[in-house]
């Protein structure tokens, strides 16, 4: 309780904190997507012949396809020959080890965005990849991490020093032909993070990716591809900000993960992409496509969200449950505020025997924002005593807002039980009107009540995280409430 | 594979069009061929209709007979109407067609039936233009588009202002198909007048061995302080396939209570739609499927509160056997400042066999925030605390499974309010489940 | 009527009973006390014929029968009553309809016929009557809704109605006030006789007040660690398990 007061009481601005850009000189292709871009994408990255193929390939299935028009948004149609692929700050990206190489102009920005490079000030370990626009600009603890055997490094690092482990995993969790956005990215990812965590090691600390969309007009499509070998461990925190800007930015990412046997993999998300402002205008349009696979038995793959920003956010974070025993799980907060758009959730597919899932999902909308969940749990007939329960619940804030609720569930398996639940109510008045009467005012309480209805989500995620997370789900719920 | 065929409805639809000039209808039907060649068969790839391949019916040649055709008799119809049909207002349709001359009624005032063309051009004349077709603004696809297509001798009923009807209003539908494959598109436009109070069954037979495709479309208008109970049994041979719209507006104050049974059928699509569009209006909506050899059943629900104050219940559930797939899809919808809407939606489905399907998709679209609305969804197996139980007391395997899931059933059949209707449920049910009474 | 020898059983791979053995005769009353988690329960289960309950070693015989062949409601037909700790709710299940078909199913077994309604009605009456059973209640869903009390009271009814030769009553007093407690107790002693065994598995004295065991077996991780008539039953109330256990290790290390 102290400790969420205390978060209250930090809050200052009412603005979108992160919404400065970086004057920094970048090295930009120029708008618009055609092969010559791909080809000057690969090239740039000094790729190998058979990763441009790939893209080629990507991009030529890409444009025989229109994009999905299932979900609960609505937005103008995007100009794909309107965005730039590729943007790189013009600075050499440090060695490990040696972060005085970094371009002071960006230190500068990755303090004011609370990320410190320097690793011996940081008590609490946590291995950070930092990608600005298209490229990585700084990876730390690599040193530390490689004496285990775990490579993190950039993806474009990866495909120099690590081609197998790229050729032999790359697209396999996300095939190229997945969907619209799985499709472009595949053509034209930039830059991301690359993991692979050895047999039997567990990760020793928290590994984080932190992307940072600055160049107008520009988009982002980072790749990230996180293997963990037969009982492996790894914990993986993603953040992400961009600068406040009046059109709408596009972000089509893909994230994939390997479980082999007994591995467990949690990855967590803190989105904070530009929401847009109160009229609505600008924002970034949030497309992206996670999914990983239980591949061994008794494997773990666990996915929390905590989703503040975006002007439209579509996102599925999904596990393939191919192992027997296997586990997915997937833990959601989507607070949405102003004119943002959220229609996202989680496929959960039960493949092998006895494996189980367990999804819960906090919604909260408020301002004119709309926030729909859509979930797909599916059971294939091969999949003996599946188990899956979700708990789906809506916070309304407001009465122009909307929430929504879309659960799927498919099933073959007669031994499988699957339960959904999902309720949709206003916050309690008599819950407002007894922390008013202890002397909170509306926005404080508002700001409690949300956090306790969100706790279940909150507690999974890495304690570093927890607090920022509880820290930007008071400031985005400010001036939405009254 | 057999490739999908509709180019040959044109000349059908031509064929009708001239045999019906003059027709009341020549234009809705005009307007409806418009749409549906517009449209087309909905896909997969349409949400609303993502897990019923209905275009699968649609590899064979159907008949649109545009006369009255004399297979059907008297005795064929007392044969196959549900129990205590003798003691009903007994409509009977041949065919998708309104037939008088096999038709019977208890009662020769409080209502009023008469053809929708006659009441186009009579003195229903308010009631047909004010009603009639209104479901075509909530479901827009080519299936609603094909009844409003071939819709012919159709119906128009107008149950009059306080009249509490004592017998049930009975639909029974009949489709020949001794000798052709056979589309029928049954329509019917009902008016429940203020402080009225009835009930009513549909029901659906298909009578030779080639395969039907009834699509039908009813409206169902309920004013002030009305009161609606409507009982959709499905019991029909494997070769007859149906989709069926039921809209029900609830324009006053009013009650509606409608259970739907499906026990047999080629594929099956139920589209009950509930529009509440006065305060306070109450809904209870109830489903049972249960479902073996090939039948497929997609019951698509919708309760569209327009207005505050409302309230509704839903309750679906599924015993899913053989090779049967069952399919829920429900939709909550609270429009803008439809405040303090109370509403509920529950679906549960037991999976019997390993070659089954379900498919369940409850959903909740709300843009008002005053509300309370939940829904629950299970797919699973009989309990197996209850079964332990059972046998404990000395009750074999299969007695117990097929107790519980009597259980399980009945919660949905005790909704039916009248008792012949009920007991005949019951029959069929336990039947299946090899229980003695 | 029921031989226990050295049974070890285990659920989930966890062993929980380790070789107990028991030999009951016609119409006594045992006792089985321990703390918790000693393997109470698990011993009722395994002798209803729960499934996820695995038998690793040993034997049990009913009435000359191997049970551990036979299927749940085998066991039951055979007279053997289990009252349950936590009795099931099962919704849309009438309690007089279940009774019906747990009785025809028995009688079925002993090749007779199924009871009329008249006689069956009367049955149930008489048998309701004795354990202060609300009628309305045989009209409601197996359980649902009922309390505490009312479960267990259904349950010795139940076993009224279905004549066992054996009852188990599975922590039958947990959950009871002393007037519902008083009531049980009644019931199964008006039902006890000279054919009709009963095996009371408690935590605790004071439901023994009421029934008068002729053994009273102290069951501790797994296995009966002491045997004696009633006054054990009070000793272990007075004392608690630990001196059973301090008993032991004395033993242990004399």
């Amino acid at each position: 309780m102290a400790d969420e007061m205390q978060l209250l009481e930090e809050r200052v601005n009412r603005e979108y904190e992160y919404g400065f850009s970086t004057d920094i000189e970048t090295d930009t292709a120029p708008k618009g997507l055609n092969e010559d871009i791909i080809r000057l994408i690969s090239r740039k990255k000094h790729e190998p012949e058979w990763l441009l193929e790939w893209r080629l390939k990507a991009f030529r299935h890409w444009e025989k396809m229109t994009m999905p028009k299932w979900a609960n948004l609505q937005y103008p149609e995007i100009d794909f020959q309107d965005i730039i692929y590729y943007a790189a700050p013009k600075t050499k990206k440090a060695k490990p080890g040696k972060l005085e190489e970094v371009d002071p102009e960006l230190l500068k920005t990755l303090d004011k965005l609370g990320i410190s490079l320097n690793e011996q000030k940081r008590l609490t370990g946590v291995a950070v990849d930092v990608v600005m626009d298209s490229v990585s600009v700084a990876t730390t603890f690599q040193e530390q991490l490689a004496e285990k055997g775990i490579i993190f490094c950039a993806m474009s690092e990866a495909i120099q020093k690590h081609p197998d482990l790229l050729r032999r995993y790359l697209g396999t969790v996300v095939p190229m032909t997945d969907n619209f956005f799985a499709a472009l990215n595949s053509a034209v990812f930039t830059d991301g993070s690359f993991c692979y965590i050895p047999k039997g090691v567990r990760c020793p600390m928290e590994l984080s990716t932190y992307f940072r969309i600055n160049k107008e007009n520009s988009g982002q499509f980072e790749r990230t591809l996180i293997i963990a070998e037969d009982g492996a461990y790894v914990s993986y925190l993603e953040g992400c900000t961009a600068p406040r800007r009046d059109e709408n930015q596009l972000h089509a990412a893909i994230v994939e993960i390997v479980a082999m046997e007994h591995a467990e993999v949690k990855y967590s998300t803190v989105q904070n992409w530009y929401p847009g402002d109160d009229a609505g205008k600008g924002g970034i349009y949030n497309f992206v496509t996670k999914r990983g696979i239980c591949k061994g038995n008794n494997s773990k793959i666990s996915w929390t969200q905590v989703e503040t920003g975006s002007a439209i956010t579509w996102k599925y974070p999904s596990v393939i449950l191919k192992g027997d025993n296997s586990i997915g799980e997937f833990y959601s907060v989507a607070l949405t505020t102003k004119f943002q758009q959220a229609d996202t959730g989680t496929k959960m597919h039960h493949i092998g025997k006895n494996t189980r899932s367990r999804i819960v999902s906090k919604g909260i909308s408020a301002g004119k924002s709309q926030n729909s969940y859509r979930g797909l749990v599916k059971v294939a007939k091969t999949a003996e005593n599946a188990r899956n329960f979700s708990q789906c619940d809506s916070l309304l804030l407001g009465d122009k807002c909307g929430a929504h609720t879309f659960p799927y569930i498919e099933s073959k398996n007669n031994t499988a039980v699957v339960e959904h639940e999902a309720t949709t109510s206003k916050i309690g008045e008599d819950q407002l009107f007894y922390c008013e009467q202890r002397g909170l005012d509306a926005e404080k309480a508002v700001a409690l009540i949300v956090t306790g209805f969100a706790k279940e989500v909150m507690n999974n995620l890495p304690m570093e995280f927890a607090v920022e997370a509880q820290k930007l789900l008071a400031v985005s719920l400010e001036g939405s409430v009254g | 594979m057999d490739t999908i065929r509709t180019e040959y409805l044109e000349e059908r639809f031509k064929e009708l069009q001239s045999a019906q000039t003059g027709s009341a209808l020549q234009n809705w039907r005009s307007e409806g061929f418009k749409n549906f060649n517009k449209l087309g068969l909905p896909t997969l790839k349409n949400e609303e209709w993502k897990y019923t391949g209905i275009s699968r019916l649609f590899t064979k040649d159907y008949t649109i007979p545009s006369k009255k055709d004399n297979v059907i008799d008297r005795e064929i119809v007392d044969k196959t109407a549900i129990p205590g049909a003798s003691g009903m207002e007994h409509l009977v349709f041949v065919n998708g067609k309104f037939n008088k001359d096999l038709s019977s009624f208890q009662s020769n005032d409080g209502f009023e039936i008469c053809s929708l063309e006659e009441a186009f051009n009579g003195k229903y004349h308010e009631d047909a233009e004010a009603y009639f077709n209104k479901s075509s603004l909530f479901i827009k696809d080519g299936i609603h588009a094909l009844n409003s297509s071939f819709m012919n001798e159709s119906v128009f009923i107008k149950i009059r202002k306080n009249y509490h009807a004592t017998k049930p209003f009975y639909f029974d539908h009949i489709f020949d198909t001794t000798s052709n494959h056979l589309l029928a598109s049954p329509r019917i436009l009902v008016v429940i007048e203020e402080n009225a109070n009835v009930q009513m069954i549909g029901s659906y037979y298909t009578h030779g061995s080639m395969d039907s495709f009834s699509n039908e479309v009813m409206e169902i208008v309920v004013k002030e302080n009305a009161r609606l109970e409507y009982y959709k049994i499905q019991n029909d041979t494997p070769n007859g396939s149906h989709t069926g719209t039921t809209h029900i507006r609830q324009i006053g104050k009013s009650y509606v209570h409608t259970v739907n049974i499906s026990l047999n059928g080629g594929m099956i699509r139920n589209n009950t739609d509930i529009i509440m569009e006065e305060q306070a209006n109450e809904a209870h909506m109830y489903g049972l499927y249960f479902l073996k050899g090939n039948t497929h059943v997609d019951n698509h629900t919708l309760v569209d509160n327009t207005k505050p104050h409302c309230f509704s219940n839903e309750l679906y559930k599924g015993i899913i056997d053989e090779h049967a797939t069952g399919v829920f899809s429900g939709k909550i919808y609270v429009r803008p400042d439809a405040q303090k809407i109370n509403a509920y939606q529950s679906n549960k489905n037991i999976l019997l066999s390993d070659t089954g399907t379900i498919n369940t998709k409850p959903q909740l679209e709300i843009y008002a925030d005053d509300v309370k609305c939940s829904h629950g969804c299970t797919v699973g197996r009989l309990d197996d605390e209850a079964l332990y139980y059972l046998r404990a007391r000395g009750i074999n395997k299969d007695l117990a499974k097929s107790m519980l899931l009597k259980a399980f059933a009945d919660e949905i059949v005790m909704q039916i309010k009248i008792e012949q209707l009920k007991e005949y449920v019951e029959t069929q049910i336990s039947d299946r489940l090899q229980l003695a009474d | 009527m029921l031989s226990i020898k050295n049974i070890h059983a285990s659920i989930d791979g966890k062993q929980i009973l380790k070789g107990l053995n028991l030999e009951i005769k016609p119409g006594e009353v045992h006792a089985i006390m321990g703390p918790n988690g000693s393997g109470k329960s698990t011993l009722a289960s395994v002798l209803a014929g729960r499934e996820e309950y695995e038998v690793t070693e040993g034997s049990v015989e009913f009435e000359g029968k191997n049970l551990l062949e036979l299927s749940p409601e085998e066991r039951a037909k055979e007279g053997l009553f289990l009252a349950f700790q936590y009795p099931v709710e099962i919704p849309g299940v009438s309690t007089t309809n279940f009774i019906k078909a747990a009785l025809n199913e028995k009688r079925k077994y002993q090749g007779l016929e199924p009871l009329d309604a008249a006689s069956f009605l009367k049955l149930l009456r008489e048998k309701a009557a004795l354990l202060e059973l609300d009628k309305s209640l045989l009209s409601r869903s197996l359980n649902e809704g009922f309390s505490g009390g009312e479960k267990k009271r259904n349950e010795i009814f139940q076993m009224a109605v279905l004549d066992p030769k054996l009852t188990i009553l599975d922590e039958t007093d947990s959950g009871l006030d002393i007037d519902a407690l008083r009531i049980v107790a009644k019931g199964v002693n008006t039902l006890h006789n000279a054919d009709h065994s009963i095996i009371v598995i408690t935590h605790y004295q004071r439901l023994l007040n009421y029934l008068q065991p002729d053994f009273v077996h102290v069951l501790m991780n797994g296995r009966i660690v002491k045997s004696g008539g009633k006054e054990l039953a009070l000793e272990l109330e007075e004392k608690g398990y630990d001196f059973i256990k301090e008993e032991l290790q004395e033993s242990l290390t004399a």
